[in-house]
């Protein structure tokens, strides 16, 4: 080959691009919202944890269409998120977005609210108390997490705090359940013309459930509660949509053996670690993110179960 | 003339390089290891925690257990297994990077050489376990930890509560002879120095014994180890076969006492 201008150029293009692949704009999440009921839809999020692909979008979002505008439950993981969640409603709703409630604290379910901090943005007490003590140390965590994604996100606290069971915006009238268990508080949300439960993270399908603030025996409370309401469908917090009651079996399967699981882990005399290596049902094992969340939850949870094996001798 | 002085330097100072070893960098180590994590600090901390040892080397026998990532920067889970080396006389725990790299030192005496417990980490870093054979060799083993971080400059969780003083000391344990495991959890601050306004308060040592005084095992504690130490020992088993007292002190001078009852009977 004969070394001219052009061969140069190239061969010096190729050199310098191809190692920066990572360093490639991508940062789009394609939301793509999927009617679930009438007047109501969903964008669900990966099954997966945090990375840098997914960019945090591991989360369900839903939207009700009022009269006053759209109503939008969890507002994303990232800045990014809810600036494309902004644009993708108001496209389809020209009133744009009228309200945000969030279910609860956790990084993936409300950092996109400063995207909505000129609306009112709905929440338990307890959650907003949450919120302002972990927010910025979540955040941290998330730009440690998903990198770039996270760009000029702010952690803001809900700004509007429900006080009764009952939220109508624009005509449309939704249940407001106070719950808990998967964190100090989980608001569950019926919508009432639809009859389709807004779980948060009470539920979860297909994706194990997480568990840094868990309390088991109120959250498979909560479950049951949720379960005899009989909801025509379920928006869990994450995974697909379920018209069978699946998310709620599921989840408290899944609790009911984790509770058991560290229970005898302890009872045996094992240390995290061990316990971390214990081996899973094969429908426990097949969940999304495992086995990384049930080693996250040996962490959040064992210290209570070892305390409890381990009798004080002075 | 420039050029040839400075060659004529060149040729006075090869000589004086080249009589030593080819890797041996100056104010390095013995032994240059070749290290798989590639931190730049194992020869520092070979010399500064193990004393410069002329014996040591990787050793796959040498397991070092923990999740790759710290979900709780406070309490990070570790096992260290070396139980396929035989004479282990010392096993020394340490991080690359942390204000305080020493995390503990274990003397497994009549135990095997295995031991679960939790440290506190302030950033990713791999955590290595040296293992010490009698014959003095060291072996050599390790696992990288990712971390969000700020393990070690936070206070104590248990100044939030009153009643710390009460709990300051108080042992809960259990021992599971047919499986030849015992596990201790002993109430104590762990206070690194590192957080504002709060001196370093540390259990410094642990250890094991018969009725009959007969030393069994040893834990020389850091500041790493985690608030509230939770340790996990093994014997053989059948080696278990009367209550163990476990003892130690702070270096405030308060001291631990407990007997860990035979059976494991609860209450």
């Amino acid at each position: 080959m004969t070394l001219t201008r052009r061969t140069v150029l190239a061969t010096g293009l190729a050199a310098t691009a191809a190692p920066r692949a990572w360093a490639k704009p991508r940062l789009e999440y394609g939301l793509k919202p999927v009617q679930v009921a009438d007047g109501l839809w969903m964008l669900e999020g990966s099954t997966e944890y945090f990375n840098f692909e997914n960019g945090g979008n591991i989360v369900n979002v839903a939207f009700a269409e009022t009269d006053a505008g759209a109503v939008i439950f969890d507002s994303g993981p990232s800045r990014r998120y809810a600036e494309e969640l902004r644009k993708v409603v108001t496209e389809m709703m020209p009133r744009g977005v009228a309200a945000v409630v969030n279910s609860h604290h956790h990084p993936d379910h409300f950092l996109g609210n400063q995207v909505f901090s000129d609306k009112p943005i709905h929440a338990l007490e307890e959650t907003k108390k949450q919120v302002v003590l972990h927010g910025d140390s979540y955040a941290d965590n998330m730009y440690r997490l998903i990198g770039d994604w996270m760009r000029g996100t702010e952690p803001v606290p809900p700004n509007t705090m429900l006080t009764s069971n009952d939220l109508t915006i624009g005509g449309r009238s939704f249940s407001t359940v106070p719950l808990g268990g998967h964190t100090q508080a989980d608001l569950m949300i019926l919508d009432r013309a639809t009859g389709t439960a807004l779980t948060g993270d009470l539920a979860f399908l297909d994706r194990t459930p997480t568990t840094p603030d868990a309390d088991l025996p109120r959250w498979r409370e909560s479950l049951d509660y949720i379960a005899s309401l009989d909801p025509k469908g379920i928006v869990p917090g994450h995974g697909s949509f379920d018209t069978e009651g699946r998310s709620l079996v599921q989840t408290r399967a899944y609790l009911d053996w984790l509770d058991g699981a560290l229970t005898d882990a302890a009872e045996e005399g094992l240390d995290m670690v061990e316990a971390m290596q214990i081996e899973m049902p094969d429908e426990f094992a097949a969940l999304g993110a495992q086995p990384h969340e049930f080693e996250r939850s040996i962490s959040h949870l064992f210290g209570d179960y070892e305390k409890a094996a381990l009798p004080e001798v002075n | 003339m420039q050029k040839t002085l400075f060659a004529a330097f060149l040729i006075a100072a090869t000589p004086v390089f080249a009589a030593d070893k080819p890797n041996r960098i100056i104010d390095g180590p013995k032994v240059v290891i070749d290290d798989p994590y590639k931190t730049g600090m194992l020869g520092y901390l070979q010399k500064e925690i193990l004393g410069d040892p002329e014996q040591i080397a990787l050793d796959p026998r040498v397991k070092v257990l923990a999740p790759h990532s710290a979900e709780d920067s406070f309490h990070v889970p570790i096992t260290i297994d070396a139980r396929e080396i035989g004479d282990v006389e010392r096993i020394a725990l340490f991080v690359d990077y942390g204000p305080i790299p020493h995390i503990l030192d274990y003397y497994p005496g009549e135990a095997e050489p295995w031991l679960s417990f939790r440290f506190k980490i302030d950033q990713a870093t791999p955590v290595r376990a040296a293992v010490q054979t009698k014959d003095g060799a060291w072996h050599l083993g390790g696992a990288a930890i990712d971390a969000a971080g700020g393990g070690c400059a936070a206070p104590a969780a248990a100044y939030a509560s009153d009643d710390w003083e009460e709990r300051l000391g108080k042992v809960r344990a259990r021992m599971w002879p047919n499986s030849g495991r015992v596990r201790v959890i002993v109430d104590h601050p762990m206070d690194t120095g590192l957080a504002d306004g709060i001196p370093v308060f540390t259990i410094q040592a642990l250890d094991f014994k018969g009725l009959d005084g007969k030393k069994m095992a040893r834990i020389e504690l850091h500041e790493p180890v985690n608030e509230d130490p939770t340790f996990s020992l093994r014997f053989a088993q059948g080696a278990l076969k009367a209550p163990m007292q476990v003892s130690g002190r702070d270096n405030n001078g308060n001291e631990i006492e407990a007997t860990i009852p035979y059976n494991g009977a609860i209450r």
